[in-house]
């Protein structure tokens, strides 16, 4: 027998807003709706839902659905799969569009007209939003709204998607819409002409031709702006200076305005910890809330200042559309190990967390290279592995100056960085090389928008869902493995008259003494092993970890500076670098292999992961381990 | 206007040199990028630049069709059949 899922649909209007990508549609959702958005995803796809609502002045209000950017209705990628079958109205869970909003970049109707009829044949009521009127104005062409009303048979309105104001037009007729039936000889008319005609694509071309050499709009010709920044942004040469210079710039930020957040939150953590256990009697309820729980949480969101200031820098960048350019300058590179410049932007955003980077793969619309994008994302250096680096360079590596003001520590963090990058262009190679997939040519065509002014809403928007995304994931995910670990590192209890570390006798003190033998070829002992297991919950708990298995209490004040003089005796430098390289390489992070998951959603792909990656960093670990043996570190 | 028949595809245009589209090529397996190209505006009497190249080479590279600039592989410029402008 088959069940048929039942969806609730809402019977409140439904407004959905179409458009080419870059036509400033989510400003004009953004406009709208205000800070009442909800983020999803549509039924059983990866691909991001936004729906919002506007007030009626009766009380309902009408929903509005920001559908993806697409350049037509014929379904191919996932984001065009859905905004056709949306509009069609035989989408899973999704009621009918009443009306679609059209958003067109007023000062490229050439092209962007062709959704707008294509949308109209579909037999949904299509208002025209003429975005960038502002723009049109300033460079001087004028635009008869009521002639195109006209010829194309629609309602034609104009916007500005930057402007406060500049959605009122539009607002207000989306209000009357619902409350009056003006609406109605539109829709008549355009359903006759869809049966009378049935225009094709070149069709539609010749028509809009037609309309604009009418109106006059024939010969309008590119801002002249753009290109002369593109002149130096897009140059072989000075364009890759720039994007040197900019890539410095943000990383450079991220870490030094993060500092003070960070700092922040890892003392409210530790006070709260404090101050809950102090009033707690119960030693084993104690341990469950302040390490369990406060220090979990705590170590994961201690990321989200650099989270939020690397995905600052990100939305301007975006917004004022430099990452394509950027992805532009890049694609040779990336090309040569068979990605594409598009795969940019999600590692860029992996520096910070993969998490983050692993969610922006959903813009490349090819599945091959998005799952590739993902496989390797986890090899970009994010910030949790800084803590464990710190702590080993700071303990193995001396404080040596060298020439050019650089020191011998920062050559040693610029190389793990660099190992990082260098590993994930290999394993890419590889799979253009020796995958069938791999080795067949895919497009680029990618758009390079008008460069404009970020709009601070916009930006302050784009943040707030970034950060509500990720403290849903440690609300849920994280929240359960961080107390998944707490659990074996806990449990069993040590018996009384105990002398070692309790961690040793639990559950991950056992795992890890299976698995030391595993370890010891690459120079691990099995105090490391053990620390390795809560170490999955996210990379920086293996410096607390390995306090704890080296009974050292995590609440004194030099506690860093204690595990540094105990490990001085006990590791040798060759067990460091490996450690380090381990870093470098493993899949420390239960949550980005759950996100993998969720996103690609089956486990086969965090599975291929997991082993590529294990098998990547014991190998590297060998390698490193046994060539610093024979060279007598 | 014998000129309209020399035809060559967008790849081999040089920076800063405009044509106009005569068609794209959707024979062989690249129909589908044919028919991408077609709807971001790659259209027969459309005027195109090469606005920029990479070094070595020329991949990728950027073109204004219309009024829309887009970074684009040689291999889908060759599908696009230029002409000369007029």
């Amino acid at each position: 027998m088959q069940t048929a899922p039942l969806y609730f649909v809402d019977s409140s209007p439904l407004v959905a807003l179409i458009g080419n990508p870059n036509c400033g549609k989510t400003a004009i959702f953004n406009l709208l709706t205000g800070s009442r958005q909800k983020v999803a995803n549509y039924s059983g796809v990866t691909v991001e839902r936004k729906e919002g609502k506007i007030a009626q002045t009766d009380g309902a209000s009408i929903r509005l659905l920001d559908l993806p950017g697409v350049y037509s209705l014929y379904p191919r990628s996932m984001d065009e799969r859905v905004t056709h079958d949306v509009l069609k109205g035989i989408a899973a869970g999704e009621k009918k569009p009443d009306i679609a909003v059209c958003v067109v970049d007023a000062t490229n109707l050439r092209r962007t007209l062709r959704l707008a009829l294509a949308v109209q044949r579909l037999g949904v009521p299509c208002v025209l939003a003429l975005n960038m009127f502002d723009l049109v104005q300033k460079r001087g062409i004028e635009i008869d709204t009521q002639a195109l009303s006209k010829a194309l048979n629609m309602p034609v309105i104009s916007t500005i998607g930057i402007e406060p104001q500049g959605v009122q037009q539009l607002k207000a007729f989306l209000l009357k819409e619902f409350n009056q039936d003006t609406f109605a000889s539109f829709i008549q008319d355009s359903q006759a002409s869809w049966h009378a005609q049935k225009d094709t694509a070149l069709q539609d071309t010749d028509k809009i031709q037609a309309i604009l050499s009418q109106m006059g709009l024939d010969d309008v010709n590119p801002d002249p702006i753009n290109e002369r920044i593109d002149r130096w942004v897009l140059h072989p040469l000075w364009g890759s200076l720039i994007l040197g210079l900019v890539l410095f710039l943000v990383f450079q930020s991220v870490f030094v305005l993060a500092n003070a957040p960070m700092q922040a939150i890892k003392d409210l953590a530790t006070w709260t910890g404090e101050s809950i256990g102090s009033h707690i009697e119960i030693e084993l309820l104690r341990s469950l809330l302040v390490d369990g729980l406060i220090a979990g949480v705590g170590g994961v969101l201690v990321f989200l200042p650099q989270i939020l200031i690397l995905f600052f820098f990100i939305l301007i960048l975006e917004e004022s559309g430099y990452l394509p350019r950027a992805a532009y300058l890049l694609d040779r590179i990336m090309g040569s190990v068979g990605l594409s410049g598009r795969s940019f932007i999600p590692l860029l955003s992996s520096f910070a967390c993969a998490i983050p980077g692993i969610m922006a793969a959903r813009t490349i619309s090819n599945t091959r290279d998005r799952w590739v994008t993902i496989l390797i994302a986890p090899l970009m250096t994010c910030s949790a592995r800084l803590p464990v680096y710190t702590l080993l360079l700071s303990t193995f590596i001396p404080e040596e100056s060298m020439a050019l003001g650089l020191s011998l520590r920062g050559l040693v963090l610029f190389a793990l960085y660099a190992l990082g990058i260098l590993g994930a262009m290999v394993v890419a190679w590889m799979l253009k090389t020796f995958t069938q997939a791999g080795l067949v040519a895919r497009p680029l065509m990618m758009e390079l928008p008008n460069y404009h002014w970020p709009t601070p809403h916009n930006v302050a928007m784009g943040l707030w869902q970034r950060a509500k995304i990720f403290l849903n994931r440690v609300g849920g995910v994280i929240l359960v493995l961080t107390m998944g670990l707490w659990f074996l590192a806990t449990f069993p209890l040590p018996p009384a008259g105990f002398e070692g570390a309790p961690i040793e006798v639990s559950f991950a003190g056992y795992m890890g003494h299976a698995l030391a033998p595993i370890f010891e070829p690459i120079g691990f002992n099995w105090q490391i092993s053990v620390a390795l297991i809560p170490g999955m919950a996210a990379r920086e708990v293996v410096v607390g970890a390995l306090g704890t298995v080296y009974s050292i209490a995590s609440n004194s004040a030099n506690a860093g500076h204690e595990l540094g003089a105990v490990l001085t005796q006990t590791w040798s430098l060759p067990t460091a670098l490996s450690l380090l390289v381990w870093f470098v390489f493993a899949p420390q992070c239960l949550s980005t292999i759950a996100t993998v998951k969720r996103e690609t959603g089956n486990w086969k792909l965090p599975l291929i992961m997991v082993c590529y990656l294990f098998l990547l960093a014991y190998a590297a670990s060998w390698i490193t381990y046994h060539v610093s043996l024979s060279l007598g570190l | 206007m014998t000129s309209d028949l020399i035809m060559q595809s967008l790849d081999l245009l040089k920076v800063k040199h405009t044509a106009r589209v005569v068609r794209v090529n959707s024979s062989g397996e690249d129909s589908q990028t044919a028919r991408q190209l077609e709807e971001i505006g790659f259209i027969p009497g459309e005027k195109v630049e090469v606005l920029n190249k990479a070094f070595f080479g020329g991949d990728p590279l950027v073109v204004r069709v219309g009024l829309s600039t887009f970074a684009l592989r040689k291999a889908e410029a060759r599908l696009i059949e230029i002409g000369s402008e007029h």
